[in-house]
């Protein structure tokens, strides 16, 4: 195996395009050194991206905020301008493992990495989040949503590396949260995750909504139902039932050493409520 | 077999090493360094028993590899004490038997000094999820958070 | 045997809380753990696992592994021949350390090499070809009871098995305890509770990998670096299986990052003897955490019935139980533990147990702190609760009116000396833990616990220095503060400062030899070896002075660490024990106590422990709020050290009741080999852990010393079980009591 830690990305879209073997990118390497040590990856190249100029910043901006590839989860906490504006997509990365974990994951690895489990990424999708990839032919961005493709997979070609994860500014009366259920109360992955993200009109009636799953499907769902099930509503006791079926509904678990089909159906739609109500509260307080 | 030339600071002394590309920070530090107080519970980043401080952020030890020290600035346990004066928290943890088989302890006292130095005076909720990514077997964490706490408010006082 | 007598006394080092005397070197990362031991020219050694829960073994072709660069040497089971001599338990450890015939569960070793490094070991295992023949398998314990289940061994041993009983081969031993006729007790009974209660298998979770470094010299002897709870023990097995002299091989315990039971069995020890043997250099072997879980010892799974039946005034009549207990590929006894514990608190005129052990494809079981104890703890207090809440008596009374006492003939045979019980429940009753308020889906639940605490073979020896300060070497590893315990008994015999004393733990060439710590025995047995040498070395001192003042030894006394002549006409001649150690070159040499014993009378233990917890009806998550243990100690050496067994094994309890577990997958693979999915408890998940030491004098120990740190693990899974039952109002009968299965059993209660 060979470690290179290149300074530019020109140089290390170059390295991973013409890498034989196995090439790996490494940010905070908490997902890619479990599995070299338990032996389901050998990689033939690490590229380790964290002295890449700009990858390790939070650049906020009038357009919003965009947090750099090697960024550590801790640092998303960090940064108060960010936990103001997607208080959701902070808490979901503050959950990811544990403080040791925090210091190195990032939320690009934690996308890259297409668990299905992964925290921060029912939050980001429930956000808007948008990835900015790096590739030979240039930089394009797509929603964060269309990166993990399947459990391990994602739509990332060869040599293209995330260069950032960016997030728009919050529409005003608007808020996000995210909620996942594990048996500890720490240091565990998540059996259920639910981001919400949703405004509200002047009346306090839910006028957008973006509701996504996580742990329940082979990626991340973003349930278009749920956001209908509440869209028009101030979250009556009605508007919080519908959600719950709605979510229940869209689930497709498996039954795992983490929990069964039933256990992950009836959790989705109750952390969902959960997740919502607190939305909801966060944005009539703005 | 080549290996790679690493320059790094440990506990302030400036140190180099030679390490392979997939020899993890804890290998470096344990097999070639000889500094075995970080020890490895899982390699996993699941026990929190390797923790170091990278850059004034604690990590697990076996998720860094031994390359990414190029310069960088690492703590240890065993740079913990001044000379043959312990650390507060290294005293409260003797003072009220934090520690059984002790084998967590060295992870544990990194983590709680990391939690100091962001919380100078933590509630026993912020003490437990401040911890929560170390294990211990042996006391039920009880004697931990005490010592924690007692060495929180020795801290405050100094 | 060697049973002491207990006589009250005042206390001035016993009973107080000084710093341990390994604690620097804990806190600042200087103790020398099984992994932080180096020999020169060591190699890297690394087992290969089966993948299957049982395969023949047809063929390994270990000739492209051996022909890697930096490989020294590759072995298997050929390199490890049969020298048991028609021992079958013997020959079990064997075949368990490396496979013969048979992979017998995922996990099983079945070969191992020698490398150069790390990099190179990973390499060699790679090229090794294991051609399997995959068999059926079995891990659940109620399917491989069955009649028409796949048998895991053939012919499978058995020992006092009913070959009438419609039970398969798996069921390879029977034991039975009781008295009374529970036939007639039940028609007596005016209510009956019945139920089956399962729990599934756990890990002990120890922090510390299985780690040694092992060197064979060509000379037949040789040296063994281990964390082990028992380094006496792991010599005797090593030396066995190597065909090796006993007395040959050196076995140093390095300090111990926890067993808790896990570390009283040889695993991969005899195999890195092999390598090194075999390679002609130190080997050093360090288990990963995956191959802990897989292949080292976790307890048993077991599945239980239970009946109890008492009278409207709450008196029982008549119990019974039937245990099953997983105990691997291996026969072992560990329903039996649980046959004899199950009833162990209660005063019953008419009781039964039966205990089965079952073969299945799991890893070896091994003991547990308390082995087996717990499981049969869970399936009978809960049924207790029950019982008293169908009576309409509350839980703490029916306990109190049923409870074990003096003269009580046990349910395993024995009748009870002095014992704790009684006074456990009566503190539970005064406990402001109990008069606590609840909320909203918070249950409070109680449970007793027994373990019997062991005794055994024993010697230390105390030796004092020229300057008066005492080195006492003790044989039994010390797991969690031994060492400051037997300073303070030590430093008390001899009348002396706690600080003059510094207990060690010797190795087996320097000491004789010592059972295990295991049994809750380390610090009953080794005070008491540690009172008796001090005693012997009292007796030297007293003869030092009495030569010094030329009288008789009769006429010198033993007080205050002081030589002290009696009788008229000596005056005040008094000398300490400094100055009868300076001067021992002139009146004889060194001054040493020794003592060699078989411990007999370990007291046995009772605790009560009281749990509240809440319960999120709408995903099943508890939450323990407020923890308390009650329990007798005898003499608590050291209260603070006792404390922390005592809140440690509520800890491991309590995570055992709710979230521990081994998940196998339909293939038989074990599918959460790491501490992400084995889900121990952390910080955050625990409240604070109180505690009550009750002091029960042990009359069979000079200080009434018994055995503390096994008795709480026993009571939490029902105490837990209990509480979680009445603030859901669902009787839970699975451990673990995991969010899915708490809202299953909400879920069926609402469908009726």
């Amino acid at each position: 195996m060979d470690y290179v830690r290149p300074s530019s990305l020109k140089e290390a879209i170059g390295l991973l395009k013409g890498a034989r073997g196995n090439a790996f990118v490494l940010a905070g390497g908490s997902d890619l050194l479990v599995r070299m040590k338990g032996g389901f990856v050998e990689p033939d190249l690490v590229v380790d991206i964290k002295a890449i100029k700009g990858l390790n910043e939070i650049a906020l901006s009038a357009s919003g905020t965009s947090v750099g590839a090697a960024v550590p989860c801790a640092a998303l906490g960090e940064t108060a301008a960010l936990k103001q504006a997607w208080p959701g997509v902070v808490e979901a990365a503050s959950l990811i493992g544990s403080r040791q974990i925090q210091g190195r994951c990032t939320i690009a690895g934690n996308l890259c990495n297409a668990s299905p489990a992964a925290d921060s990424v029912p939050a980001l999708v429930a956000a808007g989040a948008r990835a900015v990839i790096a590739g030979s032919e240039g930089t394009r961005t797509v929603a964060v949503e269309d990166i993990p493709t399947g459990p391990g997979r994602t739509s990332l070609a060869k040599g293209e590396i995330i260069e950032a994860i960016v997030l728009g500014n919050p529409l005003p009366r608007s808020a996000d949260a995210y909620l996942r259920f594990i048996p500890r109360t720490e240091m565990d992955i998540a059996v259920v995750g639910v981001g919400v993200n949703l405004t509200l009109d002047s009346e306090g009636r839910v006028s957008s909504a973006r509701v996504a799953l996580g742990a329940v499907a082979p990626t991340v769902l973003l349930v278009h139902e749920a956001a209908k099930a509440i869209i028009g509503t101030k979250l009556d006791a009605g508007a919080l039932e519908a959600l719950a079926s709605v979510c229940s509904a869209a689930c497709r678990p498996i039954d795992d050493k983490r929990g069964t089909i039933e256990f992950r159906k009836k959790v989705a739609g109750v952390l969902a409520q959960r997740a919502a109500r607190t939305a909801y509260e966060r944005a009539r307080a703005r | 077999m080549s290996g790679i030339a690493v320059s790094t600071t440990i506990n302030g002394d400036e140190v180099e090493f030679l390490c392979q590309a997939e020899e993890t920070l804890l290998d470096v530090l344990r097999d070639r360094l000889e500094l075995t107080g970080a020890k490895e519970g899982c390699g996993t980043g699941d026990c929190g028993a390797c923790s170091v401080i990278v850059d004034g952020r604690l990590v697990c030890s076996c998720l860094v590899l031994g390359a990414e020290a190029e310069g960088r600035r690492i703590e240890t346990i065993e740079g913990m004490a001044t000379g043959d004066t312990l650390h507060p928290l290294q005293a409260k943890f003797l003072e009220h038997a934090a520690l059984q088989c002790g084998i967590c302890t060295p992870g544990f006292l990194m983590a709680a000094k990391d939690l100091l130095s962001r919380i100078r005076d933590p509630t026993e909720e912020e003490i437990r999820f401040g911890l929560a990514g170390n294990l211990c077997r042996c006391t039920g964490y009880d004697k931990i958070v005490r010592a924690v706490q007692d060495a929180a408010s020795v801290m405050r006082r100094a | 045997m060697t049973v002491a007598t207990y006589s009250a006394r005042d206390f001035k080092s016993v009973g107080t809380r000084p710093l341990r005397p390994d604690g620097v070197e804990k806190v600042t990362g200087r103790a020398r753990y099984g992994a932080d031991f180096n020999m020169p020219g060591q190699l890297v050694g690394r087992i290969l696992r089966s993948p299957h829960a049982h395969a023949r073994i047809r063929r390994i072709d270990t000739s492209r592994a051996e022909a890697l660069r930096g490989v020294k040497a590759v072995i298997t089971a050929a390199d490890l021949p049969d020298l048991t001599g028609g021992d079958a338990g013997l020959h079990d450890v064997l075949d368990n350390c490396m496979a013969r015939a048979e992979a017998l569960y995922d996990g099983h070793a079945v070969a191992a090499v020698a490398a150069v490094d790390a990099r190179t070991a990973r390499e060699a295992l790679k090229l090794i070809e294991v051609d399997y023949e995959v068999m059926p398998h079995v891990t659940d314990v109620d399917e491989a009871i069955k009649l028409e289940s796949h048998v895991v061994r053939q012919p499978a041993p058995h020992s006092g098995v009913d070959p009438e009983l419609d039970f398969s081969a798996n069921l390879v031993k029977t034991t039975q305890y009781g008295h009374g006729d529970v036939e007639a007790g039940f028609k007596r009974a005016d209510v009956i509770v019945e139920h089956t209660f399962k729990t599934e298998q756990t890990h002990q979770g120890y922090i510390e990998p299985h780690a040694c470094v092992a060197n064979f010299n060509s000379d037949g002897t040789g040296d063994l670096w281990v964390c082990t709870q028992g380094h006496f023990a792991y010599r005797h097995f090593c030396a066995r299986l190597l065909g090796m002299q006993v007395s040959k091989l050196r076995v140093t315990s390095s300090e111990i990052g926890g067993g808790f039971g896990g570390k009283t069995h040889v695993w991969a020890e005899p195999v890195a003897l092999a390598l090194s043997r075999k390679a002609g250099r130190p080997v050093k072997l360090v288990m990963s955490r995956e191959e802990v879980f897989r292949a080292s010892g976790p307890t048993s799974a077991t599945s239980i019935d239970v009946k109890i039946g008492a009278t409207k005034d709450g008196i029982i009549t008549a119990a019974s139980a039937t245990l099953r207990y997983t105990c691997g590929p291996y026969p072992g006894g560990w329903a039996e533990f649980g046959a004899q514990t199950a009833f162990a608190c209660y005063n019953l005129e008419n009781v039964r147990t039966v205990g089965y052990d079952v073969l299945v494809n799991r890893p070896k079981s091994a003991a547990y702190r308390a082995p087996s104890a717990p499981m049969a703890a869970f399936a009978v207090e809960s049924a207790i609760d029950e019982l008293a809440h169908r009576i309409g008596i509350d839980a703490l009374d029916f306990r109190i009116r049923n409870a074990a006492r003096e003269g009580t003939r046990s349910s395993y045979g024995p009748t009870y000396g002095p014992i704790g019980i009684g006074p456990t429940l009566e503190a539970v009753r005064n406990h402001p833990h109990m008069k606590a308020p609840l909320g909203k889906n918070q249950g409070r639940g109680m449970a007793c616990g027994f373990w019997f605490n062991f005794g055994g073979q024993t010697c230390t020896d105390l030796n004092i220095g020229a300057d008066g300060t005492v080195t006492l070497s003790v044989g039994t590893v010390d797991v969690g503060g031994s060492r400051a315990s037997l300073s303070l008994v030590a430093a008390e015999e001899l009348g002396i400062p706690y600080e003059q004393v510094k207990t060690v733990v010797a190795d087996t060439a320097t000491l004789g030899y010592n059972d295990t710590t295991e049994g809750s025995r380390g610090t009953f047995s080794s005070s008491m070896a540690t009172i008796f040498a001090a005693r012997n070395a009292i007796n030297v001192l007293r003869e030092r002075a009495a030569k010094t003042w030329n009288i008789s030894i009769e006429e010198v006394i033993w007080e205050e660490g002081h030589a002290r002549a009696t009788g008229a006409g000596h005056g005040n001649l008094s000398l300490s024990l400094k100055e009868i150690a300076e001067a021992a070159p002139n009146t004889g040499g060194p001054v040493a106590g020794h003592s060699e014993i078989v411990a007999d009378g370990a007291g046995v233990s009772f605790a009560t422990h009281i749990c509240d917890v809440e319960v999120d009806p709408e995903t099943g998550a508890t939450r323990v709020l407020r923890y308390t243990v009650i329990q007798d100690a005898g003499k608590a050496v050291h209260p603070t050290y006792v404390e922390g067994q005592f809140q440690g094994g509520a800890a491991q309890g309590i995570g055992w009741a709710l979230n521990e577990e081994y998940v196998y997958g339909k293939d038989g693979r074990l599918q959460n080999a790491g501490f992400l999915d084995y889900r121990i408890p952390v910080c955050s998940d625990l409240p604070m852990i109180d505690t009550q030491i009750l002091e029960i004098p042990n009359p069979n120990h000079p200080y009434g010393v018994r055995g503390v740190g096994e008795t709480s693990i026993v009571p939490p899974l029902a105490a837990v079980a209990n509480a979680v039952s009445n603030a859901v109002g669902v009787r839970l009968t699975h451990i673990p009591m995991s969010p899915p299965r708490i809202l299953a059993a909400l879920d069926a209660q609402k469908a009726g």
